[in-house]
């Protein structure tokens, strides 16, 4: 295995897994106060309703000319990974909250109890509804990395083998704990995620427009290690100017009293 | 009508997030990479270079709000 393809695997790993604990936890939260019947079929219907995106855009994906592909996914997945990155140096710096899967999993609880319960053809369309969604649109990340990265590199099936083994670590670890998975360092992946997804938006984007890149394929090692001491080094200065703010705020606030 | 409203608010968040910025200047530092690229020009350096500049722009905005 080449080492684009074993970070390929990783990347998608961790963003499913991330992407999924998401889910469970919405799963887990209908499924404990309304029965599991309906919030069982709602996410096993996502989840066919995802494999139909993979299996409708893959194999259109593919006729594609290889730099035009390149370009527009190495363009999407910058930005997306960016996106991802942004966020995780914002929560690891304290200017964001850290996501908390206790407390999000308490308010779904308590929507689904406070929500009146219209059973129809033997089902609890609140409950479906809710896994449906839950899963869908935390699946659909999933999907466009796998789609993405598996089309670029010729392999969908390595991109796919990663996002399945995140899928099915996380449901057999749900099925076991019946709890959400709080202690999942869930900042930590969405930050080498972020990352990884920018790295090889950078590698593929370039390529496309045409860019050599010294090393070729080992420019990508290159690139991770030069995003992770940047990233690595706004963590640390954004954490030194938020500690000055809140120990200025806090002074201010000894003064007024 | 509203349908295609929450669409297209939907796609915009799913691709380009909280901070267009970035988005635009993704596709700038891309045309001036291929720009340098096809007239012979040394062009690997522009999107790590873009990148950091771009991170280091939308985390200052990100920051002075807060």
């Amino acid at each position: 295995m080449t080492t684009s393809a074993v970070v390929l695997v990783i990347a998608t790993f961790l963003a499913s897994a991330v992407e999924a604990v998401e889910a469970l936890t919405v799963v887990l939260a209908v499924g404990i106060t309304r029965g599991w019947r309906s919030p069982l079929i709602g996410a096993a219907a996502a989840t066919l309703a995802l494999a139909a995106v993979i299996a409708s855009f893959g194999p259109a994906l593919a006729l594609i000319p290889l730099d035009v592909l390149r370009v527009v996914v190495g363009t999407l997945l910058l930005i997306f990974g960016l996106q991802w990155l942004r966020k995780a140096i914002l929560r690891a710096s304290g200017y964001k909250a850290l996501r908390d899967e206790d407390a999000l999993y308490e308010r779904e609880i308590a929507e689904a109890r406070a929500a009146g319960t219209a059973i129809r053809a033997g089902m609890d369309w609140y409950a479906f509804t809710l896994a449906f969604k839950g899963v869908f649109l935390e699946g659909l990340e999933v999907a466009f990395i796998v789609l993405t990265f598996g089309t670029t590199r010729g392999s969908i099936p390595l991109a796919a083998l990663g996002a399945g083994l995140a899928l099915a670590l996380v449901a057999i670890v749900g099925a076991v704990v019946h709890r959400p998975l709080s202690r999942v360092p869930e900042n930590t992946m969405k930050f080498s995620v972020g990352i990884m997804l920018s790295t090889f938006g950078i590698f593929w984007s370039g390529e496309g427009a045409g860019v050599d890149w010294p090393g070729q394929d080992l420019a990508i090692l290159g690139i991770l290690a030069f995003l992770t001491l940047v990233s690595l080094a706004f963590v640390a200065g954004l954490s030194r100017i938020h500690a000055s703010r809140a120990a200025l705020a806090a002074g201010a606030v000894g003064i007024g009293e | 009508m509203r349908f295609i409203i929450n669409f297209v608010r939907f796609w915009y968040d799913f691709i380009i997030g909280d901070d267009w910025v970035v988005a635009v200047g993704v596709v700038v530092a891309l045309a001036l990479a291929a720009l340098l690229a096809h007239n012979g020009i040394t062009a690997w350096w522009v999107m790590p270079i873009a990148v950091v500049l771009l991170l280091l722009a939308s985390l200052w905005r990100a920051t002075a709000k807060s």
